[in-house]
């Protein structure tokens, strides 16, 4: 055999096995059931969620918490459910792709995705799909509504665990006007690149003016800004006591960096996004002293299921769970709450069970370890009351 | 009074994209190359000096000299891998591949050292001067006086010695230049290695300054510097200094009296107005086509 068809064949045999390895898909964790009962089969709930890139932090606590509360209730016998997260690196492309392995897979009912971006690219898949999903923290109204502005235009199959973005922002603005010890002139700064920061800038803002709340200012950066200090200077200039920050933590960190060379001297107030920044290899935590975070999870709350929970997630996980990873554990026992009460089965498609599920979490009240009286819109809105956390001496510490 | 602060405050800033636009005039001014992965050896040379400083509790010196060594060592390897197949093929090519090295030392990085973001050790002083109400930091202070010392460095060797001679003599004419006897590959390697070098220490002020260190922190800032480099005549070391200075002051000041949300696009329009009036940039020479 002479050697350019041996080159030939060799080529073909490469190929073929390339594509045998290119179907199973990369980055993925799974979870089965414990029990070998044969009887019942399982649910899978899928979730996709960035298991790397910028908002790893994040991905990789909705999976952890997802897992470890299906771990629990399939330990409880009864329903058992099987769990698999794929990564979306929080772009929206790639969890289009997620989703469609998790579809291969059998997925029945759908943990949603974690960052908004990808929610809203996923969110028409599910509908036309005619797939239930409770998304733990992808915040924007785009993922809950065709059209992020109009609430009649929701999908109705898709629902929140997390408050929309608005909601955060008027929660948050509620939560200022009520504890003016904060401060009461009001500096802002948020990304204006970014859909979840500008949403909830606006909503802040409006809800705000309603209040007579006082916004001496109004900063804007963009992706990748590293430098502040122009920022970090006009706001000290209008005199800011209180600066919101609806931003992620890797911006806030160097704005808080940035204030603190400046010796600017004013409380800081974050929503969800400011969660993680203390686990940061290599961050001083005296820089975030006294920050501030409007969050429904404290893991230091003296409350009986946070207690258990964060107990057993820092026994599996060796940290202590982050806000994400409590939404997450929520979402999974709302779904299993939800199947209960309506009686689902492991043999009903994908339709069947989000028919049942979205008139279970219409009606139904939900008590978690991010919320008691939790009750749900047909829009899948959220409904909870916030709270907020502060950072003492390098921890998160409930603000109430 | 605010003016000058703001003033400073670009300097500070100029200072970084200077010491990194240092490194991209330099290898395109020997080699004729735009070596798109500078920004990313930067990142590299960040992640490095992170390690040696936190986990290996060394002081600042010996873990910038790490830095240095292992960023010499990539950009040499880089150089020979992806850039020394293409030396006669078009410059196209070589931009091309440079985006492609650039992607793959951002994803090598994800993969060996992780998303989360690190936060870099205060190992440079981090005060400020504080001159009748103004503040200037030290750390500007100290990148300002790198650079020039760097720049001193620079131009004594290339007008000096006989590798620099040599490197003049590469950049005029590659074929000329073998003629004469210089081995150009060792030149360029040698070019590479320096601007390598340049990139550690670069890397290290960096984030000083800015303390977060992830996986894509070299592209914002290389992009900069490359603009800056351009602005201030690619090729030129003077002029790398000079516009990354001016580039600072530029988005500083258009950040604060312009609007925080176009600071940005003023940058690059700048830079395009620049090139329209002067193509070769502030300082750079008007090369003659010889016919």
């Amino acid at each position: 055999m002479n050697y350019k068809s041996f080159m030939k064949g060799g080529m073909a045999a490469l190929m073929a096995m390339s594509l045998a390895a290119c179907s199973s898909s990369t980055g993925t964790t799974t979870t089965t059931s414990s029990s070998s009962a044969a009887a019942g089969g399982t649910i899978k709930i899928g979730s996709s969620g960035p298991l790397t890139g910028d908002a790893a932090v994040y991905g990789k606590a909705v999976a952890n918490a997802a897992a470890l509360a299906v771990e629990e209730i399939n330990a409880q016998g009864g329903q058992q459910y099987e769990f698999k997260a794929e990564d979306d690196q929080a772009d929206a492309e790639k969890a289009v792709t997620a989703y469609n392995n998790l579809v291969d897979w059998g997925m029945q009912v759908s943990l949603g995705t974690v960052t908004s971006g990808a929610g809203q690219a996923v969110s028409p898949l599910y509908k036309e799909d005619g797939i239930f999903a409770l998304t733990p923290s992808a915040s924007s109204t785009g993922v809950i509504f065709k059209d992020m502005a109009d609430s009649s235009t929701a999908y109705g199959n898709v629902f929140q665990m997390c408050f929309t973005d608005p909601n955060q922002g008027s929660a948050s603005a509620t939560y200022l006007s009520t504890h003016t010890n904060l401060g009461t002139k009001i500096g802002v700064i948020y990304r204006s690149d970014d859909n979840y920061s500008t949403g909830i800038n606006t909503t802040f803002t409006a809800k705000a003016k309603e209040l007579g709340l006082d916004i001496v200012s109004s900063q804007t950066f963009q992706n990748g800004a590293t430098d502040f200090s122009v920022q970090v200077k006009q706001l000290a200039a209008a005199g800011a006591d209180v600066i919101f920050m609806p931003i992620y933590y890797q911006p806030a960190t160097l704005i808080l960096q940035e204030a603190k060379k400046q010796g600017v001297k004013a409380t800081f107030f974050g929503c969800d996004g400011m969660d993680g920044i203390l686990s940061q290899d290599g961050f001083d935590a005296t820089l975030a002293e006294g920050l501030y975070m409007l969050t429904p999870f404290s893991a230091d709350s003296t409350d009986t299921k946070t207690a258990a929970f964060v107990k057993a997630y820092k026994a599996k996980y060796n940290e202590t769970p982050n806000q994400f990873a409590a939404d997450a554990y929520d979402a999974i026992y709302a779904i299993a709450q939800g199947v209960k009460a309506g009686s689902v089965t492991s043999s009903m498609k994908a339709k069947e069970i989000t028919d049942v599920l979205v008139k279970q979490f219409t009606s139904m009240t939900f008590n978690g370890v991010t919320g008691s009286n939790v009750t749900w819109k047909a829009t899948g809105e959220v409904s909870k009351d916030p709270r907020a956390i502060v950072v003492k001496s390098g921890a998160y510490v409930s603000a109430e | 009074m605010a003016f000058l602060s703001y003033l400073i405050s670009g300097l500070g800033l100029g200072s970084v994209y200077a010491i990194i636009a240092l490194g991209y005039s330099m290898v395109y001014g020997i080699a004729k190359m735009l070596n798109f992965a500078h920004g990313d050896i930067i990142m590299v040379g960040a992640y490095v000096a992170f390690y040696m400083l936190s986990s290996f509790g060394m002081p600042v010196i010996p873990a910038v000299l790490v830095s240095i060594v292992v960023c010499l060592v990539l950009g040499v390897a880089i150089e020979k891998l992806a850039y020394k197949p293409l030396r006669q093929a078009s410059s196209l090519s070589v931009l091309i591949t440079a985006i492609g090295v650039s992607y793959f030392l951002q994803n090598g990085a994800l993969l060996l050292w992780g998303a989360d973001t690190k936060i870099f050790p205060n190992a440079l002083p981090q005060g400020s001067l504080d001159i009748g109400g103004l503040s200037v930091s030290y750390l500007s202070m100290i990148t300002i006086a790198v650079n020039i010392i760097i720049m001193i460095l620079l131009t004594l060797f290339i007008n000096k010695t006989k590798t620099g001679r040599a490197m003049r003599a590469c950049s005029e004419d590659k074929g000329a230049a073998t003629l004469m006897g210089i081995n150009v590959n060792r030149i360029i390697s040698i070019t590479f290695a320096i601007g390598s070098g340049l990139a550690a220490i670069a890397a290290v002020l960096l984030v000083s300054s800015y303390p977060s260190v992830y996986p894509t922190l070299g592209s914002m800032p290389g992009i900069k510097a490359f603009t800056a480099a351009v602005f201030g005549g690619i090729g030129s070391i003077p002029g790398a200094f000079l516009g990354g200075l001016l580039l600072g002051i530029i988005e500083i000041f258009a950040r604060a009296y312009i609007s925080t949300q176009l600071s940005d696009a003023i940058v690059f329009a700048v830079l395009i107005v620049v090139l329209l009036i002067k193509p070769t940039g502030l300082l750079g020479k008007k090369i003659n086509e010889k016919v």
